[in-house]
């Protein structure tokens, strides 16, 4: 009998959804995206100089399984703000088009000529912690 | 249709019609990785990730299984 309350894993990843206020789980880095939908959404991101938290979910199927259990969404990427899933990269794509993205991530666009702010959270590894 | 064969667009468009009341779907793939565009009554009031869920949902597992991949756009029919 599985006791999801001790599962390692899922705990992982539910604390690293709520300490980060933006967390993108994609296949590979931002660096060295390793699949077309996960590196459309760090362009994205990346355009609108909004620093955030990547998860590769590659190096352990765990992972991808784990948090598609939680999300009850299959696929990868899968974005976060401030704990809550805002979708893969279509959505993301097509909330980037309306403006909508901007909004949730509370980006005043009006100001968009900034400086974006270069500090970039460092990935996590989840496998690490377990 | 056997579940074990290739995926068509076709097999995708109905199982989704077959699946959300009211459904039009336009498919468009090459075996693995699919587009599906697909409006319905049944979206109305819902948010994006919810039209997306009952996309997903018709597939189950063979969505990054079988279905290597299905982009989806929604509309609802009211925001045309």
């Amino acid at each position: 009998m599985t006791d999801e309350s001790t599962n390692p894993m899922r705990e992982a990843i539910q604390s690293a959804i709520g300490e980060n206020p933006v967390i993108l789980f994609m296949k590979g880095s931002p660096e060295r995206p390793m699949c077309g939908f996960s590196a459309r959404t760090v362009a994205i991101l990346q355009s609108l100089g909004q620093p955030f938290a990547a998860v590769d979910v590659l190096p352990d199927p765990r992972i991808r399984q784990e948090l598609s259990a939680l999300s009850s969404w299959p696929t990868i990427p899968q974005l976060f703000v401030n704990g809550e899933l805002v979708g893969g990269c279509d959505i993301v794509t097509e909330m980037y088009e309306s403006g909508e993205l901007q909004d949730v991530l509370g980006l005043d666009v009006s100001t968009e000529t900034e400086e974006p702010t270069a500090a970039e959270a460092p990935p996590l590894s989840i496998e690490n912690r377990l | 249709m056997s579940p074990s064969s290739a995926a068509t667009p076709q097999e995708l468009k109905t199982r989704i019609e077959a699946a959300i009341p009211g459904a039009t779907a336009t498919v468009t793939g090459d075996g693995h990785h699919f587009n599906a565009v697909v409006s319905a009554a049944a979206f109305r009031g819902l948010t994006r990730i919810a039209q997306h869920r009952l996309v997903y949902d018709v597939f189950g597992t063979e969505i990054g299984d079988r279905i290597h991949a299905l982009s989806i756009q929604t509309q609802s029919g009211d925001q045309a």
